[in-house]
């Protein structure tokens, strides 16, 4: 009978996370930034049908970056989440605190209990109502949770996007200055991103009900003007 | 709560009925499964009614409009009652019949058309949506054979082919789609009658606004389980328009000049209010 080699559990932790790092670093990187009337969301996504960025409910957003299939799942059932919190309770009663929490605890559980950590970073956004700031909480790959009030960068490469856009960011500006600002950190001094690489998508006041809305094609260019 | 995770053999897709089934949440019978427990005890007379609800076509859309009295037997249970709803962005859904199961079922609704749309990321079309709602109502028919009956009438504004539409049902779930206009609840018959006499294909917004008001007060008129506008309290039939906008309530204001006219002309006119 052979017996497992012995791997400490530092190991075993620092591998999957090396694997978790290496999956999400493969991939390209998003923002996202309060601004004068809500928070903005900027990914570097060519693809116009498989979104980085959606709406779990009427104040609350959803990004996630890494590998499509795994946030994808998260994300769909973040919306079930809130859809059955909002119809078991009230529709006041959702809040991206315990969602967050809930991304959180999933997250930690896969890390430390499957063979495959989830290659995936996330961000749930929930908009700013009366004194409550905008809140952005990032949720890493082994359930490690942090919340902004400024900005939010996930994927590859943050650090360096991180501080371009630290230089730029100014509590409660414009739009087109966010998203431009946004986009120059996101491309870096060697490259240059246009409309149409960006998936970009704002958690606005004045939009009714339903906060989130995309911003596409001659809405976009005009902004990034 | 836990994070609602499915296997991809369980996951119930896009379907917000088929989910909360899933989570095995306490939820109305409507969605509860086939052999779940039907009510017991209660006669027709015992819970609150919903009357009567009208939807015509215009030239840019739809009108719908519903009047606010409730009822439980014989007596008045609400004189404010909202029969009218938004569904989605493009259509509006109105009840007559019971009304605890009515305003459930339109929740259940509204929350499943904005639910497949965050989850597909596109919006059902008006036809989906149609399909949707009838399904609902056939879950419902159980109860509806008890006394609770529900049956909706569902509008809205076809986005691919730029027209409104109008969609009936009945009991069983069966839907069909009107070519110009219908009525559903007590007072219905009435509605339908005022209607029909003054209906043209293709006409103008406030026209249709003001011959769904007309539709209403006749009902009134004839019905005792529909309510008139009620100058003293200052209450008045909902009355909502779904175009290429997208649902928009007509203002109250708007509504009061129009009864109030309405009786004017009538008056003018030699004939009784």
């Amino acid at each position: 009978m052979t017996m497992p080699y012995y791997v400490a559990p530092e190991q075993v932790m620092k591998d999957r996370a090396e694997y978790a790092q290496k999956g999400i670093a493969r991939g390209r990187s998003l923002i996202a930034t309060t601004y004068d009337m809500g928070i903005a969301i900027v990914a570097d996504n060519p693809s116009r049908s498989l979104h980085k960025i959606s709406e779990i409910y009427d104040r609350i957003a959803f990004a996630g970056v890494g590998k499509y299939n795994e946030f994808d799942q998260l994300r769909v059932s973040g919306i079930r989440h809130a859809d059955t919190k909002g119809y078991a309770y009230s529709r006041e009663d959702v809040d991206a605190r315990s969602l967050a929490n809930l991304y959180a605890q999933y997250l930690g559980q896969v890390f430390t209990h499957e063979m495959k950590p989830l290659e995936v970073e996330i961000l749930v956004a929930e908009l700013g109502s009366g004194a409550h700031p905008a809140q952005l909480y990032h949720i890493a790959y082994e359930g490690t949770i942090t919340d902004e009030d400024r900005y939010a960068v996930l994927g590859g490469e943050t650090e360096a996007i991180a501080e371009r856009l630290e230089g730029q960011w100014t509590a409660g500006w414009a739009l087109g200055a966010a998203l431009n600002a946004a986009v120059s950190a996101l491309a870096g001094p060697e490259r240059a991103l246009s409309g149409s690489d960006l998936e970009v998508a704002v958690l606005a006041q004045g939009n009714g009900r339903r906060a989130f809305r995309r911003l596409v094609d001659s809405e976009l260019e005009s902004l990034l003007g | 709560m836990t994070l609602p995770l499915f296997s991809t053999t369980e996951d119930p897709g896009p379907n917000f009925a088929g989910l909360i089934r899933r989570l095995q949440l306490p939820v109305h019978p409507m969605v509860a499964t086939a052999t779940g427990a039907s009510p017991t005890g209660g006669g027709p007379g015992d819970f609150r009614h919903g009357t009567t609800v009208v939807a015509l076509r215009f030239a840019e859309g739809i009108v719908m409009a519903g009047d606010r009295r409730a009822t439980e037997g014989h007596s008045i249970a609400h004189r404010a009652m909202e029969k009218v709803f938004p569904a989605d962005r493009y259509s509006a859904v109105a009840i007559a019949g019971a009304a605890g199961p009515a305003i459930e079922m339109v929740r259940l609704f509204q929350t499943q058309l904005e639910h497949y749309e965050k989850v597909e990321g596109v919006v059902l079309s008006l036809e989906g949506k149609a399909n949707q709602l009838g399904q609902m109502v056939r879950e419902h028919l159980p109860m509806a054979m008890q006394g609770l009956a529900v049956v909706p009438l569902f509008a809205g504004y076809d986005l691919a082919r730029q027209t409104g539409r109008i969609f009936t049902y009945d009991v069983t779930g069966g839907h069909y789609e009107e070519t110009e206009h219908n009525a559903t609840g007590s007072g219905g018959r009435d509605a339908r009658t005022t209607i029909k006499l003054g209906y043209r294909v293709g006409m103008a917004r406030d026209d249709a606004v003001e011959l769904a008001i007309e539709a209403l007060y006749e009902a009134a008129d004839e019905d005792s389980a529909t309510g008139g506008p009620d100058l003293i309290r200052g209450i008045y039939p909902l009355v909502a328009t779904v175009t290429g906008a997208g649902f928009e309530p007509v203002p109250d204001d708007e509504v009061a000049e129009r009864f109030a006219a309405l009786i004017e002309r009538r008056r003018a006119e030699g004939r009784q209010p």
